[in-house]
């Protein structure tokens, strides 16, 4: 029987050497002590951020339009969330790469149509006025035909869109009952009903503010203000936090990615990040097992530093 | 009951292989290796140290609900010594990951030390992500938005909805903290099992 080779990368050699006195629950409670000191003077100098949350009522009344052609982009269907496919709906183009497209092998889970949960069905739930109901009465009883003529009308005109008094102005005539709606649901968003109305479609008891959340990142008024505060994905702000405060910036090599071609021009390019992210994963948690990988560190020599007492001795 | 049935309890089984492992003088030693002697040594217990802080400071923030702290001068301070204990926790384990790296700490059968290592590194970014989208702030609305869209396209936001503000602090404050402690409950105690790696002889064959 041979004996089986040392495989430097793989096997420790046996250690033979002196031992030191060491004191593991000292050194625990002192790693502690130090920890918990530290910790409290960066928060008592440094503070913590706590930028205020936006809601659809400081939307609206901060950047009326921005609000009422969002409400537009909702109630016609071309706003980013009506048409962003899997899990919120079926319209648009999963990401993928090749034959994997897990967005779409998994489909709706968390069903939204902007045009019923975000105008439609808000507008349904509020007290009768008479041209109002008739605008809701004039868009149900339309045929899906119908629906888009009027939706291709706004959307030729939604740059002019105007607000004042109250209403939404268009200059058109052939955008059908959409001004109407327009206009009482951007009343209705400057009252703050609109958040109520958004979040209490989930029932009394609510934590999920997905609705909510998606209708405001559909606006640019948000990303206008999460730019401001250097938050934007070309800006890196997956690690930044508002105002000068570190963020998360563990995750730079993730952030890396959307940085560079052809992750940030792909359509699918959240996808590559990911997959490209979870196959540097692997290889990280089982280099232990990749051989050439885990031979790196004995061919760089960091460790002469860390043990250099230690090769002194022997040398 | 004799004790030959008493050794063959599972209870009695359990206590010896336990003790086999583990015994007490491997689980808190008195000496260690005279090579254990670099600053580097002490990251792994600061992050540990750091753990423990960030789940003390959050089990503060829990006490009274997930939005006290915006009101609160008291609360304002622990969401503070949350996110700074959090800062010191990842800066702390990433010098450990790369310091056991470059030891090449897996060697001598203590491959799986490094894999619970980094799979508690992996459960801390998901905890620390699922924090940062749980503040009830601007912060936490534009992070959930915009990283939904990542999620989304591996198919995993159906299930891991991160503009659910319950779903996410149910993981942040239960599900991940369990994680992390568990996982790094093992890690330590492979730790203590295998002891610290011994440096590379330097005369060593190469043959990876």
């Amino acid at each position: 029987m041979t004996k089986k080779a040392f495989r430097p990368d793989v096997d420790a050699p046996e250690y033979k050497g002196a031992y030191v006195p060491y004191d593991i629950i000292k050194e625990g409670a002192i790693a502690v002590l130090v920890v918990l000191i530290l910790t409290a003077a960066l928060a008592l100098v440094f503070s913590s951020p706590d930028e205020k949350a936006i809601t659809i009522k400081t939307w609206s009344n901060a950047d009326t339009v921005d609000f009422a052609q969002t409400a537009g982009d909702e109630l016609t269907g071309t706003s980013a969330v009506a048409g962003y496919g899997a899990p919120y709906n079926n319209n648009g183009t999963a990401q993928h790469w090749g034959f994997l497209a897990p967005e779409h092998w998994v489909g709706v889970h968390i069903p939204i149509n902007t045009t019923n949960d975000f105008v439609i069905n808000p507008l349904s739930d509020q007290p009768a006025q008479p041209r109002l109901t008739a605008a809701l009465n004039e868009w149900k009883s339309a045929s899906s035909a119908t629906q888009s003529a009027w939706g291709a009308a706004y959307a030729k005109v939604e740059a002019k869109l105007t607000y004042s008094n109250g209403q939404v102005h268009l200059p058109t005539t052939a955008a059908g009952p959409i001004p109407v709606l327009l206009s009482y649901e951007t009343q209705m968003a400057r009252s703050g009903a609109l958040d109520q109305a958004l979040i209490a479609q989930n029932g009394f008891y609510t934590t999920n503010y997905t609705k909510p959340l998606l209708f405001i990142s559909d606006g640019t008024y948000f990303a206008g203000l999460a730019s401001k505060q250097h938050l934007a994905g070309d800006q890196w702000g997956m690690m930044n936090e508002t105002g000068q405060y570190p963020g998360q910036a563990w995750l730079w090599l993730y952030t890396f990615w959307y940085q560079i071609s052809p992750y940030n021009t792909s359509a699918s390019g959240d996808f590559l990040v990911w997959g490209t992210m979870m196959i540097l994963t692997a290889l990280l948690v089982l280099l232990p097992f990749i051989p050439g990988l885990r031979s790196v560190p004995r061919r760089l020599k960091i460790y002469r530093i860390i043990w250099r007492e230690h090769y002194a001795r022997q040398a | 009951m004799s004790n030959a049935q008493i050794e063959r309890q599972w209870t009695s089984r359990l206590r010896h292989r336990v003790v086999e492992k583990l015994p007490p003088e491997k689980l808190l030693p008195d000496t260690q290796p005279a090579y254990v002697a670099s600053w580097i040594y002490v990251f792994g217990v600061t992050t540990m140290a750091a753990l423990g802080i960030v789940i003390l400071t959050g089990t503060i923030l829990a006490l009274d609900g997930p939005q006290w702290w915006h009101s609160s001068s008291l609360g304002h301070f622990i969401n503070s010594m949350h996110l700074w204990s959090v800062e010191i926790f990842f800066f702390a384990m990433v010098v450990h990951l790369w310091g056991k790296f470059s030891m090449a700490a897996w060697r001598g059968g203590r491959s799986m030390t490094w894999v619970t290592g980094g799979v508690t590194f992996l459960a801390s970014i998901l905890a620390g992500f699922t924090g940062y989208v749980s503040q009830t702030n601007f912060d936490s609305q534009w992070i959930s938005t915009q990283a939904k869209d990542g999620i989304n396209a591996t198919g995993g936001g159906a299930f891991f909805n991160v503009l659910n503000l319950g779903q996410m602090l149910m993981w942040h404050i239960v599900l991940l903290p369990l994680a992390a402690v568990v996982l790094t409950g093992l890690h330590v105690i492979m730790v203590r099992v295998k002891g610290v790696v011994p440096p590379f002889e330097e005369t060593t064959e190469v043959s990876a």
